[in-house]
């Protein structure tokens, strides 16, 4: 460890958490902003990923519980385009998933979370029991799980005409191996 | 009657496209005075110019035009080629056919009538050319470096090193300059100190130099390699040669409380001094204006204790007049102070500093012994705020420009900071990082990277003082502009940095330019950046404009390598397009009345007074002469002059004349 472990304030900052749990080190964004100019999602977002950066940056609590309360840490479609271009090399898509941990252990998600993270473990689940997307599946759970059950339900029925909806899921051959998969990765933490 | 040889060149197609060359030199044919007329695709080649050669042998030539590129791209090679032929090197002269006819005009009879038109005009000129000859100065081979700080030692060292005498004139008792003052350098973090009085001792040391320190120039008269300087060396108010730097005198000294201007007012100094430990020579100076005995007439306890009895209170100061060759500025920089920003406090509270005073108290040999203890009250800061362009690039403060050194200092002081202070904060304000330089902005990045300074993008606005505290309030131009209070426990301001104190008034004694900040100007931006208007004076170093260390070495370097360059001759030789006073055998003298409205329309200060006396030694009457040493041959004097006494050789008033009068 640098400079850094000098300091026991840093310790309760988000960076501090940060830099501990994936390696990533904040004072290495020289705020160009190149990551919110090529992310998809940047005009969505209320904070750009440069400007949680900035804010995580102070290492001050406020400006922590701001970058947690953010709705744009959830809108992060991990596409990885910011740290495919970043010239610090910065992994800004692991720092995120960090966060939304975070915010989601501390209560301090935005409300919008819910459906996307309904949707997060949807996906998950589908991938779980049957090894790939199944999608009757997906939009099932997804819908349980967010109540949203009328939502886009227009939709479905063209969609199967088109042949895009299979009624019943493609297994993988080795189911097993991928429970095993979960049981030591998500079902460990 | 004159025989005049026309050339007229192609260039390629870059005349050939557009005029009719051919045409042109038939019609030459018609001119009076021309008795050959040729063109070819290439003059300046190898065949072109033997061409022309033969041709002046052979048709007896006593003039020459040749109508191709710009006389500022082949002048040379041709008056070279025509005085290898036998004539006078002045008797050649070019028409510009290329950038003043074909490369602004389309193809046709009028640009070929123009071409032929500029040759016409070149020939006229020729037949009232006379021959001219290289003016021979002779140089003295001493140069003198104004300024003993490390531009100054640099160039010093270096012409000595060459084989030549050097005097290096400082003003305050030792040379160092700022450098001396410096806690480490960037971007190495290498100690200031400890690379430099090596240099400052090797200086002293060097039998080709003399070192005059606590000295300062008063006049210099002459010209390029026949300057005449006057240095006033200040009374130390002791003989340096029976001193020998014991420090009895320093120790016992009663006057002890004076401030100390080496610490940048951070420490204290006796009366009697050696501005700090290192210092070349290590004699000191007795500060009169602090001095018991020169206040109240008593005291004399350094003169008591003295075991050579070195002291003189009587000394006075002394003038020195020396010949010198080439003279060196480098005469460095000044910082902006605290007081000078009332949204900073006006420099009333201890704990906001400049930069140099943030030097001496991380210097090992500063006040504090390196330990980071704020001035007010001792404390260790706990936060430091250092604010990076404070004056600089600021309209209101008179500073529009950057002082380029404070990014690299801001940043190594931070660093320096959090290493003496390990658990500080340390914050710094900017508007951007200018760190453009071999490994400087990796060292700016290790400052935020590794060292953990939090930069934030913006100006302070306010600083005021809270429960000891400085309460500074600024704002984060990369969050929007969201406002940030630091309290801080000490404030450094990277003050701008600005011309030295009475630089205007020295570069007046020079005759050097100088732009609206009082920096030396140099005589051309990117081709000449080391020399100044005036031939024989050179530059090194913050007296241009702001450097840093590496650069004013290198710059220094490159002025001692001009210096040198110079002294390889025994003799100047200069273009002789002077200005010359018209002469005439008595009783008319010369038109010239004495009026001397030249002298002070002169810009090189090129003119004198010559008093004409009758045999008896009676001054019958005072005109101008022109020093052809100094003159630049700029033509300011013959626009003028009231009675057309003065002509510009080469360029005569005759010449002109019929220039325009054949059109």
């Amino acid at each position: 460890m640098n400079s850094g472990s000098h300091h026991d304030h840093h310790e309760d900052t988000l960076a501090w958490r940060i830099q501990q749990a994936t390696g990533v080190k904040l004072a290495h964004c020289y705020q160009c902003g190149k990551c919110a100019a090529g992310c998809p999602v940047a005009d969505q977002m209320d904070l750009p990923p440069c400007q949680v950066f900035r804010m995580l940056q102070y290492g001050l609590p406020e400006y922590d519980k701001r970058v947690l309360e953010s709705e744009g840490i959830w809108l992060c479609l991990a596409c990885e385009t910011c740290s495919t271009r970043c010239p610090q090399e910065v992994e800004i898509p692991k720092v995120m998933d960090f966060i939304r941990g975070e915010a989601l252990r501390l209560n301090l998600a935005h409300p919008r979370s819910r459906d996307i993270l309904a949707f997060h473990r949807a996906f998950l689940d589908s991938i779980e029991y049957t090894g790939r997307l199944y999608e009757v599946g997906l939009v099932a759970d997804y819908k349980v799980r967010s109540r949203h059950f009328l939502k886009d339900v227009m939709l479905a029925p063209k969609m199967y005409v088109k042949g895009k909806l299979g009624l019943l899921p493609h297994l993988i051959k080795n189911r097993r191996g991928m429970k095993h998969l979960f049981k030591h990765t998500i079902g460990k933490g | 009657m004159s025989r005049i040889g026309v050339f007229t060149c192609h260039c390629g197609e870059n005349i050939g496209a557009t005029v009719d060359c051919v045409k042109v030199a038939e019609m030459c044919k018609d001119i009076p005075g021309v008795v050959h007329s040729v063109e070819y695709k290439y003059m300046c080649s190898d065949p072109g110019q033997r061409q022309m050669q033969e041709a002046i042998k052979e048709h007896k030539l006593d003039g020459v035009v040749v109508a191709a590129c710009s006389p500022r791209m082949h002048e040379p090679t041709f008056r070279r080629a025509a005085g290898d032929a036998g004539i006078n090197p002045y008797m050649c002269e070019m028409a510009n056919l290329r950038e003043h006819c074909s490369w602004v005009h389309e193809k046709g009879e009028a640009t070929t009538q123009k071409a032929a038109d500029l040759i016409r005009v070149l020939v006229e000129k020729v037949k009232h050319n006379e021959p001219l000859h290289p003016i021979k100065v002779p140089v003295t081979r001493t140069a003198m470096v104004i300024g003993g700080g490390v531009g100054g030692i640099q160039v010093a060292l270096d012409i000595a090193n060459g084989g030549h005498k050097v005097v290096l004139v400082e003003k305050s008792p030792s040379i160092g300059g700022h450098m001396s003052q410096l806690s480490e350098t960037f971007p190495t973090l290498d100690c200031s100190q400890c690379i430099l009085t090596p240099r400052m001792v090797e200086a002293a040391q060097h039998p080709n130099i003399t070192l005059m320190t606590y000295s300062e120039v008063e006049k210099v008269d002459g010209f390029i390699g026949n300057f005449k300087v006057t240095v006033r060396k200040k009374a130390r108010k002791l003989d340096e040669h029976l001193c020998t730097g014991c420090g009895l005198c320093i120790q016992k000294c009663p006057n002890k409380k004076i401030s100390d201007e080496f610490n940048e007012g951070l420490g204290t100094r006796t009366a009697i001094y050696v501005p700090f430990p290192q210092a070349v020579p290590n004699k000191p100076v007795i500060d009169t204006l602090n001095c018991t005995y020169y206040k109240t007439g008593k005291c004399k306890v350094c003169e008591k204790m003295c075991p050579t009895n070195a002291i003189r209170f009587d000394q006075e100061d002394e003038l020195v007049t020396l010949d010198i060759g080439a003279i060196v500025l480098a005469t460095g920089f000044k910082l902006m102070k605290t007081d000078a920003f009332p949204e900073y406090g006006y420099g009333k509270h201890k704990d906001i500093i400049d930069g140099m005073q943030f030097e001496r108290l991380a210097s090992a040999s500063g006040p504090t012994s390196g330990v980071m203890k704020r001035p007010s009250d001792g404390r260790s800061p706990e936060t430091v705020v250092f604010i990076a362009c404070s004056g600089s690039r600021d309209r209101a403060k008179g500073v529009p420009y950057c002082s380029k050194i404070c990014c690299m200092y801001t940043a190594k002081h931070a660093m320096l900071y959090k290493h003496k202070v390990h658990s500080g904060k340390a914050y710094v304000f900017y508007m951007d990082i200018r760190a453009a330089g071999k490994d400087y902005d990796e060292f700016v990045r290790r400052a935020i990277e590794e060292d953990e300074v939090k930069y934030i993008r913006g100006r302070v606005s306010k600083i005021y003082e809270e429960d000891g505290k400085l309460i500074v309030m600024g704002a984060d131009t990369l969050m929007g502009g969201e406002p940030v209070v630091i309290k801080a426990d000490m404030v450094v301001l990277a003050t701008a940095v600005q011309s030295n104190d009475r630089s205007e008034e020295l570069a007046q004694t020079l005759h050097v330019s100088y732009d609206s900040y009082g920096f030396f100007a140099e005589a051309h931006p990117k081709l000449r950046p080391v020399e100044t208007n005036t031939a024989g004076i050179f530059l090194a170093g913050a007296c241009q404009a702001p450097r840093d260390i590496p650069e004013t070495v290198a710059q220094a370097s490159g002025a001692a390598a001009k210096v040198v360059g110079l002294f390889s001759n025994e003799e100047l030789t200069r273009e002789p397009i002077v200005a010359v006073v018209n002469r005439q055998a008595a009783p008319v003298y010369s038109t010239c009345v004495g009026c001397f409205i030249c002298q002070g329309a002169c810009p090189y200060q090129a003119i004198e007074q010559e008093e004409i006396m009758a045999r008896s030694g009676e001054v019958i009457m005072t005109l101008a002469r022109i020093n052809p040493g100094l003159c630049q041959g700029c033509g300011t004097c013959v626009a003028t002059c009231r009675t057309k006494a003065i002509d510009l050789q080469g360029f005569s008033n005759e010449q002109l004349y019929a220039e325009l009068m054949t059109l």
